[in-house]
């Protein structure tokens, strides 16, 4: 990976951590105060029902809304103080933000690349379009692609820059198994590389035990329970991560820490 | 940071990119200015067999007509080149990249410097060609009265996307008339002394009116009266800085209440 924005000398801590984060909408509290971060060379898994406060938390990891309080600091930079430069750490895909359909593939990957300050441009779009087998797809607008084929546009444009921090937020929830598994793989032997971290939200908890190092269990806004997928739920009595998902969900009060 | 040149020319390069690929968006840039000037063309020339000709009545509208079209150019090529992120529900792409508020306005600014030159250049080439109106003959005088109307279209086309940023979607309607509201005030047609008093303070806080003012003086075989301009100008560049402090603060208010993150929902009550 070479055509990357952020070449600096990497900073000690984790990529990205997270302080007291809060948001509320009028009386509605969405993100009730959480901590946490992720590591070099991770993949965490935000989990929760729907509602619990994930996709809040990373659209205030993105910079797109504000915190009520707390803080967001990726590779040590504010994002509230440093916006431009954390962002050219990071990068994003979700089902819920393609790109837009009236531009071809390659179009929205440069146009991207251009706003993420891609050194080696042109190489780096043509080497993801075949790592993600999208290289028929060249010259083809997003808007007449599948939704499974649209999702592996949005993970070439989430990883153009080589972020340090990369947000996914289902990555393949509309992906077929074989696609599905590609991408489970290539996020996997990314982040092992130990340069990039990974905040993973996912539904899909056989997927989560697969790929995950941690998990974060989100309910009504707080994180009740964090660590392994593969034994926290014999940890709290549970057979499955499915098992203990279903019980965080519809019990939050009995597995709130503390 | 100051702005990034790259950034800035890859909002430009995306709105290119979407010329380049649909005919339907290229056509709009000089189609309507076209049909105004056939219009009144004609609705002149025929004024003219009923009036003197030597009233100079055809220069003088064509001119208004010709002048008023590219300050629309201008408004709506900013507001067009937003729109189509809000078309194709662009925004946390776009505002969840390093990409500035700044660099994504003058993105939109030097977009709409490319697309209303096709459409100053396709009015000013029919109306010479058709109806002998000939714009370059104003020398360098020109250019002062297309600067002011240019900052003038980038002032209410900013305006008008911090609008639309603010209220959603469903306000885009709001922009198309905004040159159509303004044209009265502006004395596109008849000098500002014809309107009621309370219309004329309207128009001298509004920059095209002195640009007219002056095309008026200019058709009338007068000097260019620069002191006319450069009132009009201080308003244009006033406008400009505070249509970019609106925009800039719109930005803030919508990542502050959720409403950029929301976009769609118009309300994030």
């Amino acid at each position: 990976m070479t055509a990357s924005a952020p070449t600096s000398v990497t900073p000690p801590g984790p990529v990205l951590s997270v302080r007291d984060l809060r948001r509320t909408f009028g009386a509605t509290v969405a993100v009730a105060g959480v901590s946490f971060h992720v590591d070099r060379g991770e993949i965490v898994g935000l989990l929760g029902p729907n509602g619990a406060g994930k996709t809040t938390t990373i659209d205030m990891v993105l910079g797109v809304l504000a915190a009520s309080a707390g803080s967001v600091r990726i590779e040590g930079l504010d994002v509230a103080v440093h916006r431009a430069a954390a962002l050219e750490r990071t990068n994003f895909a979700a089902v819920y933000a393609p790109l837009p359909g009236n531009l071809t593939v390659a179009q929205n990957l440069r146009v991207f690349g251009l706003f993420y300050g891609v050194r080696g441009l042109g190489a780096r779009i043509e080497r993801l379009l075949d790592e993600l087998d999208l290289r028929r797809f060249r010259d083809v607008r997003c808007g007449v692609l599948s939704s499974g084929e649209q999702t592996r546009v949005g993970l070439a444009k989430a990883l153009l820059n080589d972020p340090r921090l990369l947000l996914l937020d289902e990555p393949t929830a509309s992906l077929d198994p074989a696609a599905a598994r590609d991408v489970r793989a290539r996020i996997r032997a990314l982040a092992r590389q130990g340069t990039m971290g990974v905040l993973w939200t996912s539904h899909n908890m056989r997927e989560v035990e697969e790929v995950c190092d941690r998990v974060l269990f989100l309910a009504s806004g707080r994180i009740l329970l964090e660590g392994n997928p593969r034994t926290l739920p014999g940890e709290h009595g549970a057979a499955t991560l499915d098992d203990l998902f279903v019980a965080v969900a519809h019990h939050p009060l009995q597995a709130e820490p503390g | 940071m100051g702005p990034r040149p790259r950034r800035v020319g890859a909002v430009v390069l995306r709105q290119l990119y979407l010329l380049r690929g649909s005919p339907a968006r290229v056509l709009p840039l000089f189609a309507w200015a076209a049909v105004d000037i056939v219009l009144w063309g004609f609705i002149t020339r025929y004024l003219d067999t009923l009036l003197a000709p030597r009233l100079g009545l055809a220069t003088l509208l064509l001119s208004a007509v010709l002048l008023w079209d590219f300050f629309t150019r201008v408004m709506h090529g900013v507001a067009m080149a937003f729109l189509e992120d809000v078309w194709s529900r662009n925004f946390l792409n776009v505002f969840a990249s390093p990409l500035m508020v700044s660099e994504y306005v003058l993105g939109l600014v030097a977009s709409s410097v490319l697309t209303s030159a096709v459409g100053l250049a396709v009015m000013v080439a029919l109306a010479g060609a058709a109806f002998g109106l000939s714009m370059l003959a104003w020398g360098a005088a020109l250019a002062p009265f297309l600067l002011v109307l240019f900052l003038t279209g980038i002032a209410f086309g900013v305006a008008a996307a911090a609008v639309v940023l603010r209220f959603g979607p469903a306000s885009e309607w709001l922009v198309w008339p905004v040159p159509a509201l303004l044209s009265p005030f502006a004395g596109v047609f008849y000098p500002v002394a014809t309107l009621p008093g309370w219309m004329q303070a309207v128009a001298r806080l509004l920059p095209p009116s002195y640009v007219f003012e002056g095309m008026r003086a200019v058709v009338a075989g007068g000097p260019v009266d620069g002191a006319l301009l450069a009132t009009g100008g201080a308003l244009a560049i006033l406008l400009v800085g505070l249509a970019a402090w609106l925009f800039a603060r719109t930005h803030r208010h919508c990542v502050r209440s959720g409403l950029l993150a929301r976009y769609s929902a118009e309300t994030v009550s």
